[in-house]
Order: structure tokens, then sequence, then C-alpha cells
């Protein structure tokens, strides 16, 4: 499912590819890699073209304001590489590489850097410990695999709230016309809502809550905001698969006098697990989308505050970094889609729903 | 010929005036009534419909399509409101639905979700709560080998055919010992090889429970072969019972002496005759 190719390419090594196969090898492999390959192209002669537009412009500006010998020196410091007087612009694939094998060496230091310091401070811990102290903790910088871990704590702890929220409640409405007219407005008009919208009311909300702790409250902020923009999804497909079962498994239930409890937990979950994992699927997916600027405006750590930085930042590799961010997201946000697929595949009675 | 079937008709009216003696009554309708509201006004469907279904009978219902025959048995079963007239099991007006009147419907409308041996079970275990999960598991694997699926109890009831879906709604049905079976065209779905395989079975596992039966079909010859009686309704709106015809073959019976008693032709063509008319 969805890495079928990779079964493809093992038939192919084992030689069991037979000749009919091939327009399938073609369609599912070779295809593939060369779009992969004509993208990488594309982006490479296009970034060419952005850097000399950009260099072009930088050293007509040099020679109107500080005439042609200060323009001779940049063009000439420009072709020599030297970083300070790069043009900054759409890094070009090959930098991209560069920047993402820059950042895993950074990620090892500071993983070596951690635990130097953990086993440091083991023995003072333990003794702080013993004497009822707080243990002394890292506080270096994060690496940037640090921050994708705390990207997905983040987005995970909104989607668990998004289904704690909006499965039961999806329940409820679905099962009750009466509560279904009360929820459509505030289903309807809270839907559309952008996620900077949602930040900004959970923000005014939980600063208050949170009013006499002193502890960081980004994290918190910025998971119940992921949180409440992904529900809807979930929320509105659970009310419609609980209020849609087949009628001939409601008389059925009827017929054998089944209890509200039975009833919802034998008949109605069970047959409306294929559109609520639609739901769920969809929510998993727009929290990791919206997660990147959640935590950019929470100042919440993760990747959003990473692509922000470096936006800021603006050294040299800084757009570089943020494109191996941008990759990074994608390839994150598509796994995520698959293991949901996966569980819904597995969950689900009717193999041929799941799309 | 034609002489004697309309003996049969005027005898047969005369015995759907209700005159059963009550002790022998399982299934009782009086002057049922039944008026779906429609954007054009009331339809009535069912007007001043009487019928009275013995204890340990198999009646089977034929009638055109659209005449009510589903809305008469839905009535039955407790699903759907009665406008006027009543329905009594034993004596006792129904009220809803309730495992005492076990329906088989159309669609097989198992649980995809569950093994055929949890479908059954989800009905034993309402029925039986105060048997032992040993007992009940038993009950519900005992009416699995009746109807033939002794080898698949822990199949999920999605990856069965059709006749073998159908087969677990049999199962099911009989299994919660109902006072009286309802059964919607339930082999309508099926091609004609299956349909007869589980027309077997049916009549298999009815000959041993005897449970009174009510069944709607669309096949004269299966009306015939299962049935005590075959009830005719006539065509809507207002419909009413048209006829009824005694059905004197001995059981337990088989399809080939069925088809070989001098009878047979006699009975078909009076179902077909009023059902060209
Ligand atoms: N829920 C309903 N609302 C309105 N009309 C209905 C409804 N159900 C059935 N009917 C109408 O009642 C008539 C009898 O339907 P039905 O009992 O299904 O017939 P049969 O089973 O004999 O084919 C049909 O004309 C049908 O269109
Ligand atoms: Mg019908």
């Amino acid at each position: 499912m969805g890495l079928g190719f990779l079964g493809t390419i093992k038939d192919l090594f084992t030689g069991k590819l037979e000749k009919e196969d091939f327009i399938s090898f073609l369609r599912k492999v070779v295809v593939p890699l060369a779009s992969i390959l004509l993208f990488i192209g594309l982006w490479h002669m296009g970034s060419q073209s952005l850097y000399n537009i950009e260099a072009e412009f930088k050293i007509e500006k040099a020679l109107e304001d500080q005439g042609p010998a200060a323009a001779e020196a940049l063009r000439e410091c420009i072709a020599s590489g030297e970083s300070g007087c790069q043009p900054n612009t759409l890094p070009s694939p090959s930098q991209v590489w560069a920047s993402y094998q820059s950042l895993l060496r950074d990620h090892n230091i500071i993983s070596a850097d951690k635990a130097a310091f953990i086993e440091k401070t083991a023995v003072l811990n333990e003794k702080r410990i013993a004497e009822g102290k707080e243990p002394i903790t890292y506080t270096g910088r994060p690496s940037f695999v640090d921050q994708i871990f705390r990207s997905l704590k983040t987005v995970f702890a909104g989607f668990l709230l998004a289904l704690l929220i909006a499965v039961p409640l999806g329940i409820f409405i679905g099962l009750s016309p009466t509560l279904k007219s009360a929820f459509n407005w505030f289903i309807q008009i809270f839907k559309p809502v952008s996620p900077v919208v949602w930040y900004l009311l959970v923000f005014m909300i939980v600063k208050t809550v949170l009013i006499d702790s002193n502890e960081d409250s980004s994290f918190t902020i910025s998971f119940i905001s992921v949180g409440l923009c992904s529900m809807w999804a979930t929320l509105v497909n659970t009310a419609m698969g609980v209020s849609s079962v087949d009628k001939d498994y409601i008389n059925v239930a009827k017929v054998l006098k089944l209890g509200s409890f039975q009833k919802i937990f034998k008949v109605v979950l069970p047959s409306s697990l294929p559109l609520i994992f639609t739901g769920l699927k969809i929510t998993l997916s727009v929290a990791w989308m919206v997660l990147i600027a959640i935590e950019l405006l929470a100042q919440s750590p993760g990747l959003g505050l990473f692509v922000w930085e470096e936006f800021q930042n603006g050294a040299n590799d800084s757009n570089a970094k943020i494109i191996v961010a941008m990759f990074v997201i994608g390839i994150i946000g598509f796994l995520l889609d698959r293991l949901m697929l996966t569980i819904q595949n597995w969950v689900s009675f009717d193999k041929t729903d799941a799309i | 010929m034609s002489t004697n079937v309309l003996e049969h008709k005027t005898s047969n009216l005369i015995k759907d005036a209700g005159s059963f003696p009550s002790s022998e009554v399982m299934l009782d309708l009086k002057n049922l009534k039944k008026v779906y509201p429609t954007p054009k006004g009331d339809y009535v469907v069912l007007e001043d419909l009487n019928l009275q279904i013995k204890k340990e009978e198999f009646v089977t219902i034929i009638g055109h399509s659209g005449c009510g025959k589903t809305t008469m048995l839905s009535m039955i079963a407790g699903l759907n409101p009665i406008s006027g007239g009543y329905i009594s099991v034993l004596g006792k007006h129904i009220k809803g639905p309730g495992p005492d009147r076990g329906v088989i419907f159309q669609a097989p409308s198992l649980m995809p979700w569950m093994t055929s041996l949890q479908n059954v079970l989800l009905g034993v275990n309402q029925v039986f709560p105060h048997a032992t999960k040993a007992q009940r598991h038993d009950i519900a694997k005992y009416y699995l080998q009746k109807v033939g699926l002794e080898d698949a109890f822990n199949k999920k009831a999605s990856d069965l055919s059709q006749g073998m879906q159908q087969r677990v709604g049999i199962a099911r049905a009989f299994a919660i010992k109902p006072k009286v079976l309802l059964l919607d065209e339930p082999f309508g779905m099926l091609d004609s090889l299956t349909r007869g395989e589980l027309q077997d079975t049916l009549i298999e596992i009815w000959n041993k429970e005897k449970i009174t039966a009510v069944m709607i079909t669309h096949d004269v010859d299966e009306a015939i072969f299962l049935a005590d009686r075959v009830v005719m309704m006539t065509s809507g709106p207002k419909a009413k019972i048209g006829d009824v015809l005694d059905i004197d073959f001995e059981r337990p019976r088989t399809r080939k002496a069925v088809l070989e008693h001098d009878d047979y032709y006699k009975y078909r063509k009076h179902l077909i005759d009023f059902l060209e008319h």
C-alpha cells in the first residue's frame, strides 16, 4: 500500500520480474525516478538563473553607488565563492544537500556534547537528588533532529487532544438529532477559522489559566491550538459515520433489543470506523500542516521555530536550511499519512473503503 | 379444471375470516391498516387486512411488487408503526420490535466486521443472558452447524459469499428461538442453484424447530415447496388478503416428491392465475 513500488524493486533484484511486468516496472519505478531527476534539474537551472539575476543586480548597484572599482571587486568576490558576498536567493540542490549534511554533523556534535554533559553531571546529579534538589539538565542549543522530535511530540499531543474531543463528541452528535442541531452552527462557524486565530484564542485563555505557573506555556499553547485546528474533520466524519449506519444493522439491533451500550459499541462504532479513520487521517495531516505556523507564532521549539529562526538569521546557508526543513516536513507528513492509512486498513472491515 | 380453482378460492376465503380456535393462533393481524404520508397526501398501502397464522405453521406470501408485503412484514416485526388495527402474538398486542419475532432480511445484514460465530452470538447473548459463556457458544455453534457452516465459525462475515452470509442469517434467526420467524424474500438475491440449496437448508432446520414462519417470496415454486398455506395479497393501494391456498403435501417434503405430486401443477396454476388477474 503506497509503498508497493518497494515490492517491485525487490522483484527486480531477485530476478522475479517477468516481461509482462516491464510496463508496470516502468510506470512504478522508472517514471517516478525520472520525474525526480527532472525536478532536480529544473530546480538547479532555476536557482542558477535566480543567482545570476541577483548577482548582476548587486554588481549594478555597487557600480552606481561606489563606482567601477568596487563593482569589479564584488564581481571577483562572488566568482571566488567567498561566503560574505554571495547573492542571497533560492539555493541550488547541491547547496541544500550540503546544508543537510552540515545539519547532521551539527546534530552529532550536539549529541556528543549532551552525552558528555550527562556523564559529567551524573555523579553530581545523584547527589543532588539524594539531597532533594533539582538535577542539573542540559540546556544547550537543540539540534535539527531534536527539533524534529519536538515537532512530532507537539503534533501527536495535538492529534491526541483532537481525537479525545472529536470522536466522543462526534458520536453524541451523530446519535442525537437534537445535539446535531445544537452543535451544527458551532461546527460550521469554527471549522473555517484559520490556525493563526486559533493560536491567538488559545493564547488568551492559556496565558490566564497558567498565570501562576512559571513554566514555559508555549508547548501547551501550541499543542492545544494544533488540536483545535485539526479536530473538525474527525468531528464531522464521526458524526456522519454514526448517523448514517446502515439501516439493516440498526434493524438487527432493534430486533435483538440490544441495549444502548451494546448498540453503540457492537454496531454503531464498528460500522462507522472507516469514516472515523478517514477523518483522523485528515486531522493528522492538517495538524502537521498547521503545526509549523503555530510553532512559529508560539515560539515553541520545533521545525516551525527552526524555519523562522533561520529566516531571521539570514546567514549564508539559512535559505538552504529552510529548504532542508521543507523537505523534512513534507516527507514526515507523507509518512504520517501512510501510517494512518495502514492503521485504517488494519481496523477497517471493508478493504476497499480506504483511499 | 377452472371450476376446481374457483372452488378453492371460495373455500379458502371463508377460512381466512379468522375461524381458527384462539388456542391454535400464533399470529393475528386484525383490521390492519398502514398509511404512508406522502407529499401528494396520504397513501393507504394496507387496509382491513386480516390474517391468522397458526402455531407451527409455515405461511408464504406472494403478491405483486409494491403491494405492501414488506410493509406488512416490517409491521409484524415491530419496525414499522401500525396506522390502524392491531397485531398480536399469542394474544398479546405487539409493542415495537423484540427477539420473540426473529427476522431474516433480504440482504443478509450481518455485521461485516464480526465472524459468523460472533454474529450469531450477538443474538444468543442477548436472549440467553443467564446461560454460561460455553453454553451460549454451544447454541451458536449448533445452529451454524445446522446451516452447514461448521468450517466457517471464525470467518469474517465480509469474507463469506452471499449464500453463506444468508446461511449465517438463518442460524442467527433460529438461534434466538423466536416465537415467529419473519422472512422477507431472503433468497431473492441469490442465483437459482444457491437458492435451492438454501431452501433445503431452511426447511430442514424448520422441520426440527417448527417455528411459526411467515415468508415473503416472489417465486411461486418456492412458495409452494415451503408452505402449509400460501397467502395471496391483492395489489395496492389498500391491499388486503386476496386468497389463501392450502398446500396439502405431507412433511417432511423433498423437492422431487413435491414436483412429482399430482396437485403440484394445480396449485401452481392457481397462484399464477391469481397473480395474472
Ligand atoms: N417509508 C415509505 N414511505 C412512503 N411510501 C412507502 C414507504 N415504504 C414503502 N412505501 C410504498 O408502499 C408501497 C408498498 O411497499 P412495500 O411494502 O415495500 O412493497 P412490496 O414489499 O410488496 O414490494 C410501495 O408503493 C412503496 O412505494
Ligand atoms: Mg418487498
